[in-house]
């Protein structure tokens, strides 16, 4: 019996990428934290905020608080998986040695790297079914003007908005240890929801909406209404995004520490 | 065998952290299929040479070859072939540990049986925990887990036994043995004594951040001109003892008092040294009860070689 001769070998890159993908994508979900950033939170400022705007009369420029608040929460739920998920998770990978284990694996960076943005897509799509559910059963009526345009310019804006909050996610969680990057994620998250024009449009924060609609937050938020409001694709806000993704990404690679 | 490259082999290796020298000019080998430890106290550069072996740090001097592959610039044909054992962690604190074990088993082509891998490390009724209530023993032994399943040809085993039981301690000794008689390399550190003499074909002695000594357990122990003396007497010892005691011994002894009655002396195995260390008791009106030559240990040879002690 040689239960331990040796048979070394990685196994395919795609296996990996997708065993990879499934791990990280069932410890997002288990976690409560997570769980209470990706869904609940969500769902609780829809609901709350349809029912707020009716009763103080919100201007949305004509707009009825569903149609316009909608679009808003799948962008926040976009960035509380992307940003905030992301650089918690990754923080806690450096801390406990989770990346420095596997980078003695024969998963290499880039199979890793694959694995967190196929877990990271897999969660938003649920959120999105979720949310989707949550919005249509208070009333939401999502522009049907050109139902292809709106599906291309909703899946652009969670592409460009995925890779510029994860971009910039791995760039916190790669230089802070990880309570900082818990803290600061936690912040950012609360501070760009209530003030980064990702929930309300850009036009309802005055003469600030210069500055919010240059925020990934502003641009994600204006970009997803864009889609579901208007059925266009808002190449400025995607723009927006791409410059904010390519930052994140070239701070991440110059500053990442993989321990 | 005999003409392939040896399983690790590192030469004049040296590596700074700012200015402080951890490893210093360092070189060693290990054949393949054996179990070879690397023995020194904290802070002596185990660790360092291990992962500078696993491809975690370039070398800053020196060479290093790994089943003859340079661990930086053929890292991606190297990692597939060795296992490693990290000294603490590398697990999400929520997963649990088989799921753990199968997710690093699936990165891999030709995998053991989890099932029987987490038996066999007494894993089994633990499969289903969270790593970070798993106890340190147990963290240690999934570690050691990952680092078997992809049934590697070398294993980087990083302070395999600490924190465990000894009976915990034993079945890892006994499944280092297997691993090794399938023909699998093991590389281990370590800090106890017994553990390189129990388990190790071929010791290497690190302090400083260079190899003081090399050689079986055998070789490193035998025809000592020192021994390990344990002296029990009836009652407390006068002050100064230890030091009056040495002056009595002359150079070349160290001279340590564990409590009120008891004192390990290190010097020259003979019997003149017994036969001052019992004239010397009863110039002080003790008795000894126990006075014993031990025989030599790693120990020993560790003090001799360094005049500090291992275990500290």
């Amino acid at each position: 019996m040689n239960t331990f001769a040796p048979a070394p070998g990685g196994a395919a890159l795609s296996r990996m990428v997708l065993s990879q993908a499934r791990m990280e994508a069932r410890l997002m979900l288990r976690n409560g934290e997570q769980l209470l950033l990706a869904i609940v939170i969500p769902v609780i400022v829809l609901v709350g905020g349809v029912a707020a705007a009716g009763r103080i009369g919100l201007d949305l420029d004509g707009h009825r608080a569903v149609d316009i608040l909608t679009p808003g929460v799948l962008a926040l739920a976009v960035m509380s998986t992307a940003f905030t998920s992301v650089a918690i998770s990754t923080g806690f990978e450096r801390r406990y040695g989770v990346i420095k284990l596997l980078g003695s694996s024969p998963l290499p960076r880039h199979g890793l790297l694959l694995g967190k943005v196929v877990a990271l897509l897999n969660v938003v799509v649920l959120q999105l079914v979720v949310l989707v559910v949550v919005g249509l059963a208070l009333g939401w009526e999502p522009t049907l003007a050109h139902p292809p345009r709106s599906v291309l310019a909703l899946v652009l804006s969670v592409a460009f908005g995925t890779a510029a909050f994860a971009a910039l996610g791995l760039f916190v969680a790669g230089v802070l240890r990880a309570e900082a990057t818990l803290a600061l994620a936690n912040l950012v998250y609360l501070l760009l929801m209530a003030g980064g024009g990702i929930v309300l449009p850009a036009s309802t924060y005055g003469s600030a909406s210069g500055v919010v609609q240059w925020l990934p937050s502003g641009a994600l938020g204006e970009a997803m209404r864009a889609a579901l409001v208007d059925a266009t694709v808002d190449g400025r806000s995607l723009i927006v995004l791409a410059i904010w993704a390519a930052v994140g990404t070239v701070l991440t690679a110059r500053t990442f520490r993989w321990e | 065998m005999s003409t392939a490259a040896p399983a690790v082999s590192v030469d004049g290796l040296v590596m700074r952290y700012g200015d402080k020298v951890a490893v210093d000019g360092l070189s060693l080998e290990v054949a393949r299929g054996s179990i070879t430890a690397v023995l020194g106290p904290n802070g002596a550069g185990k660790t360092t040479v291990l992962e500078t072996c696993e491809g975690y740090r370039a070398p800053q001097q020196g060479t290093v070859r790994v089943l003859g592959l340079d661990p930086q610039r053929d890292r991606a044909r190297l990692l597939p072939r060795i296992g490693v054992m990290l000294q603490a962690g590398g697990a999400w604190s929520g997963v649990r540990a088989h799921e753990m074990l199968a997710h690093m088993a699936s990165l891999h082509a030709h995998p053991l049986d989890t099932a029987m891998l987490s038996e066999r490390l007494g894993l089994a009724d633990c499969g289903k925990t969270p790593y970070r209530r798993l106890s340190g023993g147990q963290q240690q032994r999934l570690g050691l887990a990952i680092a078997l399943v992809g049934r590697p040809e070398l294993v980087f085993v990083d302070e395999p036994t600490a924190g465990m039981d000894p009976q915990a301690r034993r079945t890892t000794w006994e499944l280092l043995e297997e691993v090794r008689a399938d023909g699998v390399t093991v590389v281990l550190t370590t800090h106890h004594m017994d553990e390189a003499e129990h388990l190790a074909d071929l010791i290497h002695i690190l302090d400083r951040g260079t190899v003081i000594a090399s050689g079986t357990p055998g070789e490193l122990t035998r025809d000592g001109r020192t021994a390990t003396i344990r002296l029990v007497v009836n009652r407390p010892f006068p002050d100064g003892a230890p030091e009056s005691l040495r002056a009595e011994l002359g150079p070349g002894t160290e001279v340590r008092q564990l409590d009120d009655v008891s004192m390990l002396i290190h010097g020259p195995a003979d019997s003149m040294t017994l036969g001052r260390v019992s004239r010397w008791c009863e110039e002080h009106d003790v008795l000894p009860q126990t006075l014993n030559l031990g025989q030599r240990n790693l120990e020993d040879v560790f003090l001799e070689l360094t005049g500090r002690e291992l275990a500290t």
